[in-house]
């Protein structure tokens, strides 16, 4: 029972793999993966309350992880249903997309339970390169072999990164003498002072960094949004960051005592994430693009919650990832939606997109304007959040250096909101939804409007679930 | 807790003000019928009025506390809680929201005629954050209420606006809001040192150091300097005014600019007293640059909106004088000419746009000589004109009179400087006047003019009702806002401190 979600994973893998053997029925197939997805977050229900440790205490599954699960298993159930069409990945390999995808959500399921940190990293290493290799499989109509590119710039980037976390953990090992996570972190607080011992914590972060699309480890980010398909997109920039967060937070709720020195390095790529990513994504005319560099920036807000080092710190980030996800999701709905083909969708696209499907639109705008920080919105109450607990802790310059980010962040997302609503182009027809697509869209503004305004429950049950952890 | 007033007879009224509107807004959504949505928006705003008129019936006018309170839990964790009530200074810009929203409706009747029911959406969605901002008690509720209101505003600008629609949304949206985070800041720190509560009363009279207010009071007057604006922050103006729909305009002119002076009196003078004696000169200067500023700029105009945009500047100026010279006479009269103005503009505003509907342009010089042809037309524009420059006998003689006796009480000079913004009101006015009246000998062919209908006339009916109504009697307006606003006075200048002798040695 412990184990349901990933057996249930690795079940639905194998058995997409079966349909690769024969000629594939893809129609079939797409709605065998939806059900399968929906299997998946069912057995994450099933085990919700589990808790226990696995294979020699180096997999520990708890209310922490078994939400974390729950909450990558929705994600990527919507990423199933809004990309179901697979409209740009080519035929012969849409199977081990699929294949891919669950082996690569499997990696991020486990990484939330590993405590070691051997199964870190190969939770880590199994989710990264089943995502490395999603990328180039997109349909190469155009031949402009974009999607290479961006799958070896992915590749490369990722394992730098990781090389980096092995040699963090190398540090970690010769320093204390165990991979064990919890002794680990309990014999470097010891010596906080030592550079060897901020060095090895930094190296093991930057993985997190890396997946979290963090500065300085955000350079794959906007070549390989643009150049994988919307579909590959859309898992890339919600999935992983869940797992990343919920890491982060185990390995950094673990780090007490005077720990100054790395907050003054997480302040420091906060603020950096932040300019870096709304200044780059004020001159973008690509949305996924756009959007990645708003992720970067996001990821640094996110760290604003994880610096203070205080239980609701790390609450305010869990609740500020989720409602990350879930805009970023609706974006991606709707980018989905639009595209006929598969193709990357340009801002100027959007014009007019009021006329074309009245409800995308809404979705696009309420979810950008979250993304924002506008109230009512689940965006703002998060930032609000996020700044009032950094300012607690005395944080006065990086809540303002935060504080002007929303500011500069809002032009980029309003002149989406500009184009979706305010020009009437003559050109284009309406786009027909299924039902699927409309309902999976409302559902997703309401998370936004209700955890907006009525955060209250969502913080306790936040608050409670880093509070069993720690 | 204590400055909270139930009031038992009316539990609920001022939530019901707030939901009503945002509930039929959003009712409305679901709704695809133009015609429907029109009577559904003017109902709903009708509704929102009559339920109103309670909240003066039972004022209770010997309390300064905020009346008609309520008050629930809302986020624990950060004590954030949904407090509303309202006060003498409040409680007149609630109604005059209230009652502005159904004009509002029936101006954009026939003049909306693409995606009318998202139009009324934003219209309803907009009076509920507008009320909103009035009432909140709690300073992350006016806050949210604050942003939120931006959402249909700019929307109302960008979807249904004239041609440069795009840059005038696009530059009202980002003033405001650049203006208001460093506000989000200023809210965190004093929730912080508040010891963790958002409560605005209990943020009020507190002895934070001189330092600290300083910072407090920059942060407050970027934000409302903006949103009233004042002299160096007002051009995002006259682009929202020239480019939103007549309704957009009125909402700006008479709601959305209120804001800013009202922020200043419910927020930079009870945080930041000794910070607002400190900067008191320097604001009372810039109004005066922005009553000159807008007369002039007002005078050179050939679009008929953005004179009146730019009056509305110096009427604003007025507006920040009255308040910030500390004085009975020069607050009251400022909180009166906030309604004034609101009443007088606004309705020029439609005056306009009713013009607009039937020539299509704003230029003054194509509306020339339509007096002979639209006689009624003219007759309203006429009073609502003389109404703007403070003629005697209508609101705004009351208002700016108030104001530049209280002016004249603190400083001759500053009262002076203040005269010629009267005189150049009455120019600029009067030159609209007599060429939409008269014009010369080359007048455009206006005889196809069409003179109003009933519901424009109905639409102007209730604004001519007030102009006269706070003209020859303003001492039911004045009485509902003097206790509170002689609290705030004693308050003020029991808690200015030794910054009082600092300004007095900056000023002589």
């Amino acid at each position: 029972m412990q184990f349901l979600p990933e057996l249930t994973l690795l079940g639905a893998g194998l058995i997409i793999f079966l349909f690769s053997l024969g000629k594939t029925d893809t129609d079939k197939m797409k709605t065998v993966a939806i059900g399968l997805g929906t299997a998946i977050f069912a057995a994450t229900l099933i085990s919700f309350r589990q808790e226990g440790t696995l294979f020699f205490d180096s997999y520990k599954v708890d209310l922490y992880s078994q939400v974390f699960k729950t909450l990558i298993a929705g994600a990527m159930l919507i990423v199933l249903i809004l990309g179901r069409k697979l409209k740009d990945i080519k035929n012969a390999v849409q199977p081990e997309y699929y294949l891919f995808l669950f082996l690569s959500v499997l990696g991020l399921m486990m990484l939330v339970s590993s405590v070691e940190l051997m199964a870190i990293f190969v939770a880590m290493e199994l989710s990264s390169f089943a995502a490395y290799i999603m990328v180039p499989m997109r349909d190469d109509s155009g031949s402009s072999r974009f999607q290479m590119e961006a799958g070896i710039k992915y590749l490369l980037f990722g394992v730098t990164a990781t090389g980096f976390m092995l040699f963090g953990m190398s540090y970690m090992f010769g320093l204390t003498g165990s991979t064990q996570l919890s002794i680990v972190m309990e014999r470097l607080s010891q010596m906080y002072d030592q550079p060897a011992a901020i060095i090895a914590i930094m190296m093991v972060l930057a993985g997190f960094f890396y997946k979290l699309a963090l500065f300085p480890f955000h350079f794959w980010v906007p070549d390989v949004y643009e150049g994988a398909a919307n579909e590959t997109t859309a898992f890339i920039a919600s999935v992983p960051k869940l797992a990343a967060v919920a890491l982060l937070i185990r390995i950094v709720s673990m780090v007490n005592g005077e720990g100054q020195v790395i907050v003054n390095i997480l302040m420091v790529c906060a603020v950096l994430s932040m300019f870096y990513g709304n200044l780059s994504a004020l001159i973008q005319t690509d949305i996924k693009r756009m959007l990645g560099f708003s992720g970067i920036a996001h990821a640094g807000f996110v760290l604003l919650g994880i610096l203070t080092f205080q239980l609701s710190g790390y609450a305010n980030a869990l609740y500020y990832i989720i409602g990350y996800v879930v805009m970023t999701l609706a974006c991606f709905l709707v980018i989905c939606s639009i595209s006929s083909k598969g193709e990357n969708v340009q801002i100027n696209d959007l014009s007019g997109l009021h006329k074309r499907s009245p409800l995308l639109a809404l979705t696009l705008a309420i979810a950008l304007f979250s993304l924002a920080g506008i109230p009512p919105f689940v965006g703002f109450m998060g930032k609000f959040m996020l700044l009032a607990g950094a300012l607690k802790q005395g944080y006065l310059i990086l809540v303002i250096l935060a504080a002007i980010n929303t500011g500069i962040a809002i032009f980029y997302y309003l002149s989406v909101v500009r184009a979706t609503f305010c020009s009437d182009p003559d050109n284009n027809g309406r786009i027909s939804n299924s039902l699927l697509t409309n309902a999976t869209s409302i559902l997703l503004l309401l998370i936004i409007v209700i955890m907006g305004v009525t955060p209250q429950p969502f913080i306790n049950f936040a608050t409670s679930t880093v509070q069993l952890m720690m | 807790m204590d400055q909270l007033l139930i009031n038992p007879d009316y539990p609920h009224i001022l939530s019901t003000l707030i939901f009503l509107p945002l509930a039929g807004g959003l009712l409305l959504l679901f709704i695809n019928n133009e015609f429907f949505a029109r009577y559904w928006a003017l109902g709903i705003t009708a509704l929102t009025a009559i339920f109103s008129i309670p909240l003066v019936s039972a004022f209770d006018q010997t309390s300064a506390k905020f009346q008609f309170a309520e008050q629930y839990s809302w986020v624990h964790a950060l004590n954030i809680q949904y407090v509303i009530g309202v006060d003498g200074i409040s409680i007149l810009l609630v109604m005059l929201t209230t009652m502005i929203m159904p004009l509002c409706v029936l101006a954009s009747w026939s003049y909306i005629k693409t995606r009318v029911q998202a139009f009324m959406v934003c219209l309803l969605i907009m009076e509920a954050a507008m009320l909103g901002v009035f009432m909140a008690l709690d300073f992350v509720l006016f806050y949210i209420f604050w942003e939120a209101m931006l959402i249909p505003m700019y929307l109302l600008i960008g979807i249904w606006g004239g041609p440069r629609k795009i840059y005038a949304s696009i530059k009202f949206f980002l003033y405001t809001l650049a203006g208001s985070i460093m506000l989000l800041v200023a809210i965190i720190w004093l929730y912080k040192t508040n010891n963790y509560s958002f409560f605005i009363p209990d943020m009020m009279w507190q002895d934070y150091s001189l330092t600290a207010q300083t910072y407090l009071f920059l942060a407050f007057f970027l934000a409302f300097a903006i949103k009233v604006p004042m002299f160096p922050f007002h051009t995002w103006l006259p682009a929202a005014h020239v480019e939103a729909p007549t309704a957009g305009s009125v909402i700006l002119a008479s709601v959305l600019l209120k804001m800013g002076t009202y922020g200043f009196l419910r927020f930079a003078l009870p945080i930041t007293p000794e910070a607002t004696t400190l900067f008191m000169p320097y604001v009372l200067w810039l109004s005066i640059a922005g009553i000159i500023y807008g007369g002039f700029t007002a005078l050179a105009q050939q679009d008929m909106k953005k004179l009146i945009a730019y009056s509305s500047v110096g009427h604003m100026g007025f507006i920040t004088l009255g308040i910030f010279v500390m004085n009975l006479e020069g607050m009251e009269g400022a909180i009166l000419q906030m309604i004034n103005h609101g009443i007088t503009t606004g309705a020029l505003f439609l005056c306009v746009g009713m013009i607009y509907e039937r020539t299509h342009s704003r230029d003054l010089r194509s509306a020339t000589g339509i007096g002979k042809y639209m006689p009624i037309y003219v007759t309203f524009l006429t009073f609502f004109s003389l109404s703007a420059f403070g003629f005697p006998g209508t609101n705004s003689f009351v208002g700016e009179f108030m104001i530049l006796a209280g002016t004249f009480k603190y400083s001759i000079a500053l009262a002076l400087a203040a005269i010629p913004g009267a005189v150049l009101a009455a120019a600029y006015m009067l030159r609209m006047l007599q060429k939409i009246v008269w014009g010369g000998t080359d007048n455009p062919d206006q005889s196809w003019l069409k003179d109003l209908n009933l519901r424009e006339i109905i639409t102007l009916c209730p604004f001519l009702f007030f102009v006269f109504w706070i003209g020859l009697g303003p001492q039911p307006f004045v009485d509902l806002m003097h206790v509170s606003v002689a609290s705030l006075l004693d308050q003020f200048h029991a808690h200015q401190g030794q910054a009082l002798a600092a300004a007095q040695l900056i000023l002589h």
